[in-house]
């Protein structure tokens, strides 16, 4: 399970919380220019990172606000947990995100995972790859 | 039950070294790649042609599933190509010389409210109508089906009936990838363990080759069989998937004398259960609400499922987990599968089968093979290609996938 630092509360169960997806997927600004395919991308398509990714929860049984947390979803360690709107931290996760893909071959149960997450990074690396904001338009 | 296990099988396949070309790679050595493989090599006569596995022969979702086989989905479009896939689970052991042991026990989906009622008599009803075999039991039929089943109306939920197809079952996951890797084997398909792909060699918008980390394959076509991790490998190829990847955790209880005659689904108490031919109960339940590649999930939704079990099975009070594990599977939006043809020229995609792929393993391989074979649709996976996200022609069934997500 884990334990999540609520800005408001402190470290509660993952229980007391709701899972919201994907942070920073803005609603589009012109609505009515978007074609099939834009829609498409809002509605459906979010990133499905393997590595660092900001997501949205909500402390449903708490405070019942809204915030985004920035979580290693192969570690599942919390790197980070910030406001609503406010942008996704830059600086510190990226480390952690080599670092925990490098050094600990961490998750024991994967047996394969190895340094797939930096491998993943290195060959798209001519691509933004572990953009989440990718999706917003 | 307790029917005596096969042997434990010599090596069934060679372990060849990637050559440097061939007409097709599939890339995923689990189940839905090796049956890819098979159906290509003998459906359309491509021999020339490796599945690349990263880790171990169907060591992913084929190994951690709860090896439940049923077609009872609500819209035509899944009811045609699970239906498809249920016929094959009836012929492939003697196609493919090897018993995996399929078990026509039979599935009770459980109905607990009145809308689980009228969903579940409206599917019965779908189903008869497309020709799949389904029945809607009253409670005191469940308990005849199934004895250790309480229906008692003491409990949170009570048992108000349940859907009934007698042709599903279970069958031995191992044995299966072990059958279709041997037959792929033998017509000459080289499956190769231990071959990660790294990236994608492309000419234009066309792939024309597949990066690994034992070095460089020529291909004209790539077929991603790839479950939890096809988004990893979409944005290498650069396209996008409307996936999201979340641990679904499963476990057995030791092994207990038979017990359990069928394989018992609840949707709304979040539990499936069956007894595997050795004995264990193997039961799931709904998948993590977070998105996860680790394999794992929270041992909340273990407690969970537990707690639903042991009010709709008495008996399981005493029984003891012995094992719990995590698969990471491909949801989508509408609990349907993607498979067809991408922006990329020449890659090919089967994924998104989320909670559900087992089952339609034989279906997804014969399929996508013909479609990798020939550039174009198979009439069974059609509706269910990419495009329908931006067409609206959505395959809802998160009622029939029974595993909330």
């Amino acid at each position: 399970m884990l334990l999540i630092s609520c800005p408001n509360c402190g470290s509660r169960d993952e229980t007391e919380f709701h899972y919201g997806g994907q942070a920073h997927v803005a609603y589009p600004e012109n609505p009515n220019e978007l074609n099939d395919r834009e829609w498409a991308e809002f509605l459906f398509y979010r990133d499905n990172t393997k590595g660092a990714f900001a997501e949205r929860w909500l402390h449903s049984t708490g405070c019942r606000q809204w915030f985004n947390m920035l979580r290693d979803t192969v570690t599942y360690e919390i790197q980070a947990v910030y406001p609503m709107g406010a942008p996704r931290p830059a600086a510190a996760p990226p480390a952690a995100e080599s670092g925990t893909a490098s050094t600990a071959p961490d998750s024991t149960t994967t047996g394969t995972a190895r340094p797939s997450i930096a491998a993943t990074s290195t060959s798209t690396a001519s691509r933004s790859t572990t953009a989440p904001e990718g999706a917003t338009k | 039950m307790a029917d005596l296990l096969p042997e434990h099988p010599d090596f069934l396949w060679r372990n060849p070294e990637p050559k440097s070309s061939y007409d097709a790679v599939i890339v995923g050595g689990g189940g839905h790649g090796l049956a890819t493989a098979y159906f290509l090599a003998k459906n359309h006569g491509m021999t020339n042609i490796a599945v690349l596995e990263k880790g171990w022969l169907a060591g992913g979702n084929m190994a951690r599933n709860t090896t439940i086989i049923r077609s009872n989905y609500l819209w035509d479009e899944s009811a045609a190509i699970y239906e498809h896939a249920l016929k094959l689970w009836e012929i492939l052991p003697e196609e493919l010389e090897y018993d995996f042991l399929f078990s026509q026990r039979g599935v009770m989906n459980l109905a607990h409210t009145l809308g689980d009622v009228r969903e579940s008599m409206r599917r019965v009803g779908a189903n008869k109508l497309n020709g799949v075999d389904a029945e809607w039991l009253d409670p005191q039929q469940v308990k005849e089906l199934c004895p250790i089943l309480n229906i008692n109306d003491n409990i949170r939920y009570p048992v108000m009936g349940a859907t009934y197809q007698p042709r599903a079952g279970i069958a031995k996951h191992d044995h299966v990838a072990w059958a279709f890797a041997r037959k792929c084997d033998e017509l000459g398909v080289d499956i190769i363990q231990n071959c990660e792909v790294t990236g994608f060699l492309k000419d234009g918008n066309k792939v024309v080759g597949v990066k690994t980390n034992r070095g460089t394959i020529n291909t004209e076509k790539v077929g991603l069989c790839a479950a939890g991790h096809s988004s990893v490998l979409a944005e290498m190829a650069g396209f996008r998937l409307p996936i999201q990847s979340h641990p679904l955790q499963a476990l057995v209880s030791e092994l207990h004398e038979p017990v359990h005659p069928t394989v018992v689904m609840s949707n709304h108490v979040h539990v499936y259960v069956s007894q595997a031919h050795k004995g264990e109960l193997v039961m799931g339940a709904g998948v993590d609400s977070y998105n996860g590649y680790g394999q794992r999930g929270s041992f909340h939704v273990i407690e969970h499922q537990m707690a639903a079990a042991v009010e709709l099975f008495p008996i399981f009070a005493r029984a003891h987990v012995l094992r719990t594990w995590g698969g990471i599977v491909d949801t989508t939006l509408d609990a349907s599968p993607i498979v067809g043809i991408t922006p990329v020229e020449n890659m090919f995609v089967n994924c998104g089968w989320g909670t559900g792929g087992f089952k339609g393993t034989p279906a997804a391989g014969l399929t996508f093979a013909h479609t990798i074979a020939t550039g174009t649709p198979h009439h069974l996976n059609k509706p269910f290609a990419l495009e329908r996200f931006e067409t609206g022609a959505l395959i809802d069934e998160h009622g029939a996938a029974a595993v909330a997500h």
